[in-house]
């Protein structure tokens, strides 16, 4: 962290709330469509985060992260909506959307045990893809998840009368519906890099951190790798339940769609391109790959007409190659990630000088 | 101290360890020595519990560990160097040697056998803050040794300390071997080296293809014929 700003100082803290208490009120001058983007953002730290405990501290290679999303995301909508004609309040489905998500990483965890790397990579990817395609057809005999149509109509977070949807005055200060979402996520998402801190720094952490070293020596120093491994998973999955909850009520409407195995792909890349294991990094991560290929979505066009004045490329095709570009080049040349932990980077510049 | 009654390992079909019996007593330093692919860290890591015995029997101190969880081998005061050293790669020195201190929670005696550590290894005190991944095969050994004595383990089971090291290095890393075993620890050695291994301890065992074929005093065994000219070179 450079010299002029030290982000744990009070002033660097006050700093940081300011900016972020503003945000939602500078995204809307741009339109709502940019305070969902910022939303989105957090939502992507917040599962980014939780992919971080799996894959970042006990390296587990997990590639159907997104099943869990889906389980919390399914839980609410079908707990909140005229589906069922169930409307549970969202303090009740929240928990309850994490714990199935939880139940759902045990299961996954508990027959790959002894699987690491590419094969767990392989087994997690099908998992991935068996709960969605499960969404998908869930809806004959008896119609549960209302098959590829999805559920509509769910409802939003309410805390008492103030409902999340619309527009509402809080203390004189008018705000809309992607507003008060933003400030529950950024609680969620500053909840969320707390536990992440917590863990890193504790016993659990550091067992973690053994088992991702050397499985085999890390039983030898008395680790219980089984029970750690299945913690990684069930914890990260809470996670991803919780997420896909405020996804359901913030959006109204889930389907099999929004959960395919390129939503895992890109939660991935977000801790792999910011830097694994390291917090900042992973925030980083999510931030960028949610926010750029947005911007790109309003930039690319507009930039054709002033440099050529025509459009030479459809926007939309050039966006995911620039997007892919620019993936390609941060592994290449940071390979790290863009903001690596210091034991990483050093681990790195080690490697190179050839420390021996 | 440590008693193996008719243990047996298997992977698969292929009986790796067929049946073999022995002991170390307290205070002992023993060799078990044979050819590569003879059975040796089979049998060593079914007594660590990181392999599955397919039969037989395992005792320390008169508990049956057989079935005991691989975690739970060092609570009872065994403490593994696993073969090809599997030091913590991303993981600095310091923090290895923490790691040996994983079940152990009494901070004031961790400091004092981390200082012994340092004692017998004053490299690794130099290296302290390197990343152990960037440490040479010999400082790599040294630390997979220190790691396992942070636990104030009862007992060594040193898996081919010697693999892939220099002469010098061996020779200085037998000496902290002597020294540990001069401090009265239990050690179990596997070696392919068999002539520094049996100078070294006070009994060996020869493994061959799954069974133990010889064992006595080392010395014995350095005088044996038949050990002369399968494992000594002459």
């Amino acid at each position: 962290m450079s010299k002029w700003f030290d982000p744990r100082s009070t002033f660097g803290m006050l700093l940081i709330a300011a900016v972020l208490i503003a945000l939602p009120f500078v995204a809307a001058l741009g339109g709502q469509a940019w305070v969902r983007i910022v939303n989105f953002a957090i939502l992507y730290i917040f599962l980014a985060l939780g992919l971080n405990i799996v894959v970042g501290y006990a390296g587990l290679l997990d590639l159907g992260y997104v099943a869990f999303y889906a389980v919390g995301a399914y839980t609410y909508a079908l707990l909140a909506s005229p589906h069922f004609g169930l409307h549970w309040p969202f303090w009740v489905i929240l928990p309850l959307g994490a714990a199935l998500a939880c139940v759902f990483g045990v299961l996954l965890g508990s027959p790959t045990l002894k699987l690491r790397g590419d094969y767990l990579a392989i087994v997690t990817l099908g998992f991935g893809e068996i709960v969605r395609i499960f969404m998908n057809n869930l809806n004959a005999p008896i119609n549960i998840t209302n098959g590829p149509q999805g559920i509509t109509l769910i409802d939003p977070v309410a805390i008492g009368d103030l409902r999340f949807s619309g527009t509402s005055q809080i203390l004189g200060i008018s705000l809309s519906g992607p507003q008060k979402y933003y400030f529950l996520l950024l609680a969620l998402a500053i909840l969320v890099i707390v536990i992440n801190q917590r863990l890193q720094n504790s016993r659990i952490g550091r067992a973690w951190q053994a088992i991702r070293e050397d499985e085999i020596a890390a039983k030898a120093v008395g680790i219980n790798t089984r029970n750690l491994k299945l913690l990684a998973f069930a914890m990260g999955a809470s996670f991803g339940g919780v997420a896909g909850g405020v996804f359901s009520a913030m959006q109204g409407f889930v389907s099999p769609e929004s959960f395919s195995l390129i939503e895992s792909i890109m939660i991935l890349a977000m801790v792999v391109l910011g830097g694994m294991g390291h917090i900042p990094g992973v925030i980083l991560g999510a931030v960028l790959l949610t926010v750029l290929p947005e911007v790109l979505r309003y930039g690319v066009g507009p930039l054709q007409m002033a440099l050529f004045g025509k459009m030479l490329i459809d926007p939309e095709s050039l966006r995911m190659l620039i997007f892919g570009l620019a993936l390609v080049l941060v592994m290449r040349f940071k390979p790290a990630g863009l903001w690596p932990s210091p034991e990483r980077k050093r681990e790195l510049s080690e490697k190179r000088t050839g420390a021996a | 101290m440590l008693e193996v009654t008719g243990l047996r390992v298997a992977y698969g079909g292929i009986q790796a360890v067929r049946s073999i019996t022995f002991h170390v007593n307290e205070g002992e330093m023993v060799a078990l020595i044979g050819a590569n692919g003879a059975g040796k860290t089979s049998t060593l890591k079914a007594i660590a519990r990181v392999l599955d015995a397919a039969g037989g029997d395992v005792h320390f101190c008169g508990e049956k560990i057989t079935r005991i969880a691989p975690h739970d081998v060092i609570r009872q005061g065994i403490a593994l160097v696993p073969e090809g050293r599997g030091v913590f790669p991303r993981l600095t020195v310091a923090e290895n040697l923490a790691m040996g201190a994983f079940v152990r929670n009494d901070a004031v005696d961790i400091e004092k056998d981390l200082k012994m550590v340092f004692g017998y290894f004053p490299r690794l005190k130099e290296r302290e803050a390197q990343l152990a991944g960037t440490l040479s095969g010999g400082e790599q050994q040294m630390l997979a040794i220190g790691r396992a004595l942070m636990s104030r383990p009862r007992m060594l089971l040193l898996d081919e300390p010697s693999m892939g090291l220099a002469p010098i290095m061996v020779q200085k890393i037998f000496e902290v071997i002597r020294a540990v075993a001069a401090q009265g620890m239990t050690i179990l050695l596997i070696e392919q080296n068999a002539k520094l291994a049996l100078e070294t301890s006070q009994r060996g065992y020869v493994m061959e293809s799954g069974e133990i074929t010889l064992h006595g005093a080392a010395g014995d065994l350095l005088n044996d014929p038949k050990v002369r000219a399968a494992y000594l070179g002459e």
